[in-house]
């Protein structure tokens, strides 16, 4: 029962904390403490769950039909990330958003910890009813979040976001959870997925492709728009939200719900998962392509977001157990490098007011540290060691030959090559280029919070390297019973 | 002993009160008095629930006298569920109006308001509870002959207006109740509904009652406002007293669409409306176009008020659909829907209610940036819009859950996903009015305002606790619904 108490305080401690930061909004010291001690608290208790538990029940709206939590492996490295995460993006938050004299900043700091309860909800969902009652709740958590500058266009990418994350989940997703529960009669978690009894391929399809779409939040094209529109946010918000926790948490549910409700033997035997295959592929190549003609530096790093989500939707389409390892470890690494990406381009937004990469030339005199973290962060993304990304392109080029799909090896080839076109000219001219004649000469940093978010997480990157190993291995352990069915 | 009377009793209270109502001066006396009366109609429609829940469906003869000449009240799981839903409004929405009443009724006029809203009470009560065919005629003109006068005490004029349109289509709806009721007469000799249902089966095939059917059906759609029937609603809800706007949303509607239910599945049978008649291939693209019209409509509405007003109408049609479905599923999630969308309705009601006592308009242009001063009332919106939308944790998530299941369990995949897609209309309108009341910066009429006062948050704020607690734990709703259903479906011939 202790295990049940403290997965119910993980959901619950952000939420009680944005209560008390709403309460304490007057006092901006005492607000800001209270979010750092809640997200170290909130990493703590996550620190102290067990690596695996049963089912615990919450309520019983109807038989079989459950609000209940369980923790296993893809989930457990979800809550950690994105505990572990806020912490950091907390610090940097205090930083950039003194600095930048953001309006409403208990409201941003309230939301950001009741978003955060949210995703808890959803890393630890015992069935997908549960998963997408968080589901909804994080997506209408992080409406104030993206509208906060509450300008015109704030407004309206509020409701572009609403509009494709609610719209695909409400129609799409919810329609395709109905119709699992209407075949199988239950929609929980379980080893091998609820499908048993044979369906037929042509319907396990129509479901399961209803399934992959539903998830806005994966960015699968063409349901991406929201992801570049989010990006009106305060920088935090795209660093935490838009880059870990929001797209995690649909790539998450899509891991979850192809192990763990369609099961990876029914997709990949009845090539369910492998439709869907080219639109990952096509994602991750026109994401690139079209972060490549993206000036302003934080829409580049979210139409990269876009094409990396799908990284991770093709671990899980390419359905056998070295996929979807790759995708949780791809999960985990790329959160590391993206969000050190967002901390440098709101460090840059900052310090020197600039948004749009052509002017950032010579940048690297000025922010020599912020340049040094986004080149760092860039290399990861790319996924040169010692970077921890290259453990899950990896992985997944292992899984992807397990499952006899060759030309993928093209298209992360040719992605590759697309990520270092887009994202190392900008710490290159950084270095090479002469700063514009009507810049500050000397030194002119991001605030030293800001500094120490983007230090710890650029270390994170390389630090996952070393640890990628493990993580992997306690990855399998979970999978293991699942997965054996598709060893050759 | 009292306990066995409670089904007259539940009646009768309101009605004795209402003139009782009449001649109390005092303005807080006479709401003292009309509150415990809906708080009496609640304490016995739980109790009657109880019973029912425990003891099976029950009959009370009036004065003794045995069904061919008394009158028969029969309450069953539906009904009393339905009466459960009446009471409850009625107390909450009493008990929170009464500054808006004193608010929006002239002084010497507040009497005969109360005593209006009594009789409305004892109306839908009354067409719930009884088991006879005239007495639904008469608990129906009781109840809207009340309602046309409450809506015309409205403050704007136009309520004047909105009150005859209502009243020429109501009395249209009950004149074709009345001729349908006389032809089941004249076919079969009795008023009594269980007699009704025996006799009918024998002369089912006759014209007459082919005929009595069609004047029932049209008639009481006209009272539910199923599209095109529903020209009445958005006008009486938009310009009625709020607190009246409120009662009727949640209640009325709910209560003719349990009148269609009953006659449908007790008197006529499953078999003869839908196998023999196919009513559900008028019905099921009404309630399409209903929903799918209404929803539309919704969104290009400037006054919030009528922009639920037609809300109501598409969540009429989510009703219609779940009866359309001609299943146990369907209408259980027919039954779920009416009792989940009455209570949501009424919590957007009593929180539209409070904004209108302190800005004096429901018109949205005009309310922009009111989040920021009556941040209470606006939280009960917005949980109050998700519970339209269906997000999860809402009772409305409930209600549209089990209806997409019931339309994929008759294989009705058009229908499940024309109910997904139009929970997108319904966010379009529902964020559109969130939108408005957040972002724009506050104007003149709103900036310098208060919250409303408690007795008029702590009901609005019981209602949405009642919307997320029916969200999360739908033992109450999903088993009677359920069960009600099944005994629908045993009953038919």
């Amino acid at each position: 029962m202790m295990t049940g108490t403290l997965i119910l305080t993980s959901m619950a401690l952000p939420a009680v904390g944005g209560c008390l930061v709403a309460l304490a909004g007057r006092w901006p010291n005492i607000r800001e403490a209270i979010t750092l001690v809640t997200a170290t608290s909130l990493f703590l208790v996550i620190l102290g769950l067990p690596g695996a538990s049963g089912v615990f029940t919450i309520a019983e709206p109807a038989p079989g039909f459950s609000l209940a939590f369980h923790i296993e492996p893809l989930g457990y490295v979800f809550a950690c990330l994105a505990s572990f995460l806020w912490i950091v993006t907390s610090i940097y938050a205090i930083g950039y958003m003194r600095a930048h004299n953001e309006p409403n900043q208990t409201r941003f700091y309230a939301w950001f910890a009741v978003a955060i309860g949210s995703v808890m909800g959803i890393a630890f969902a015992a069935n997908m009813l549960t998963l997408f009652v968080f589901y909804e709740a994080l997506t209408l958590a992080t409406w104030p979040l993206v509208t906060h500058s509450q300008t015109d266009q704030a407004r309206r990418s509020g409701q572009l976001y609403l509009g494709i994350l609610i719209g695909t989940s409400m129609v799409l997703l919810l329609l395709s959870i109905a119709l699992v529960w209407q075949i199988t009669g239950s929609v929980d978690f379980k080893a091998g997925g609820v499908f048993t009894e044979p369906v037929s391929d042509t319907i396990l399809t129509i479901v399961y492709a209803l399934f992959i779409f539903g998830v806005g939040k994966a960015a699968l094209m063409p349901f991406h728009g929201w992801l570049p529109a989010a990006m009106v946010a305060p920088t935090p918000v795209s660093a935490l939200l838009h880059a870990v926790a929001v797209v995690k948490a649909g790539v998450f549910t899509i891991l979850k719900g192809t192990v763990y409700l369609f099961g990876l033997d029914n997709l990949s035997d009845s090539g369910a998962a492998e439709m869907l295959l080219p639109v990952a592929a096509l994602t991750i190549i026109l994401g690139s392509v079209i972060a490549m003609r993206q000036d302003n530096l934080k829409a580049r790093l979210a139409y990269s977001t876009v094409s990396q989500l799908s990284y991770i939707v093709v671990g899980a389409l390419v359905a056998n157990t070295l996929g979807v390892i790759a995708a949780s470890l791809h999960m985990v690494m790329h959160a590391f490098g993206k969000i050190t990406l967002f901390f440098c381009a709101g460090g840059i937004m900052v310090a020197s007011h600039k948004t749009e990469i052509s002017t950032m030339g010579g940048l690297g005199r000025q922010m020599p540290i912020t340049m040094a973290a986004f080149t760092i962060g860039a290399i990861a993304i790319i996924g040169l060691p010692p970077m921890g990304v290259i453990w899950s392109k990896w992985y997944l080029i292992a899984g992807s030959i397990e499952g006899q799909y060759w030309w993928l090896i093209g298209v992360f080839a040719i992605s590759t090559l697309l990520n270092i076109a887009y994202l190392l000219p900008i710490p290159l001219q950084g270095l090479m280029s002469s700063p514009a004649a009507d810049d500050h000469p000397g030194w002119h940093e991001a605030p030293i919070p800001c500094l120490i978010a983007m230090g710890i997480t650029a270390t994170g990157c390389v630090a996952l390297f070393f640890f990628a190993p493990a993580i992997a291995q306690y990855l399998s352990s979970g999978l293991a019973p699942t997965g054996s069915g598709d060893q050759p | 002993m009292t306990a066995e009377h409670l089904p007259i009793l539940q009646v009768a209270v309101p009605l004795a009160l209402a003139p009782v109502c009449l001649l109390i001066g005092n303005r807080h006396l006479v709401w003292l008095l009309a509150t415990a009366g809906g708080l009496f109609t609640f304490v016995c429609a739980a109790f009657l629930m109880v019973s029912v829940f425990n003891q099976g469906p029950l009959t009370y003869y009036l004065g003794g006298w045995e069904a061919p000449w008394g009158i028969a009240l029969a309450i069953d799981l539906l009904s009393a569920f339905i009466l459960l839903l009446v009471g409850l409004v009625a107390t909450l929405t009493l008990i929170w109006g009464k500054a808006s009443i004193e608010n929006e009724i002239p002084g010497e006029q507040l009497s005969l308001f109360y005593c209006m809203f009594m009789l409305a009470v004892t109306g839908a009560l009354g067409i719930v509870a009884t088991g006879d065919a005239f007495n639904v005629f008469v608990f129906l003109e009781i109840s809207s002959l009340s309602s046309y006068a409450m809506i015309a005490m409205g403050r704007d004029r136009r309520a004047l207006t909105s009150s005859f349109q209502y009243l020429v289509m109501g009395t249209i709806g009950a004149t074709f109740i009345l001729i349908a009721i006389g032809l089941l007469y004249m076919m079969t000799g009795t008023l009594n509904m269980a007699d009704l249902a025996a006799r009918l089966p024998a002369v089912r095939e006759t014209t007459t009652v082919l005929a009595a059917f069609a004047f029932l059906t049209v008639g009481v759609s006209l009272k539910i406002a199923l599209l095109p029937l529903h020209q009445w609603l958005p006008n009486a809800y938009t310009y009625a007293p709020s607190v009246v706007s409120a009662f009727l949303s949640a209640t009325s509607t709910k209560v003719s669409l349990y009148l269609l239910i009953r006659f449908f599945y007790t008197v006529f049978g499953a078999d003869f409306v839908f196998r023999d008649h196919g009513l559900q291939y008028i019905l099921m693209p009404l309630s399409l176009i209903a929903i799918f019209a209404a929803s539309g409509i919704a969104i290009f509405q400037k006054d919030i008020k009528r922009m639920l007003a037609y809300s109501s109408i598409a969540q009429i049609g989510y009703m219609t659909l779940g009866i359309a479905l001609v299943s146990q599923s369907g209408l259980a999630a027919t039954i779920i829907t009416m009792f989940n969308h009455g209570l949501i309705k009424g919590a957007l009601f009593l929180a539209i209610g409070g904004i209108f006592l302190r800005t004096g308009t429901s018109q949205l242009a005009k309310l922009g940036g009111i989040g920021r001063t009556m941040p209470w009332t606006m939280g009960a919106v917005v949980i109050g819009g998700c519970g339209l939308i269906g997000v999860p944790l809402t009772a409305g998530f409930v209600a549209k859950w089990y209806l997409i299941v019931a339309a994929l369990e008759g294989a009705a995949w058009v229908v499940a996903s024309a109910i997904v897609l139009t929970s997108l209309l319904t966010v379009v309108y529902v964020w559109r009015t969130v939108e408005i009341l957040y972002f724009k910066t506050p104007g003149d009429s709103v900036r310098d305002i208060d919250e409303v006062p408690m007795s008029m948050l702590i009901p609005t704020w019981l209602m949405v606790a009642m919307v997320i607690w029916l969200g999360i734990d739908t033992t109450l709703t999903v088993g009677l619904a359920e069960q009600a259903a099944a005994m629908l479906f045993d009953v038919t011939p």
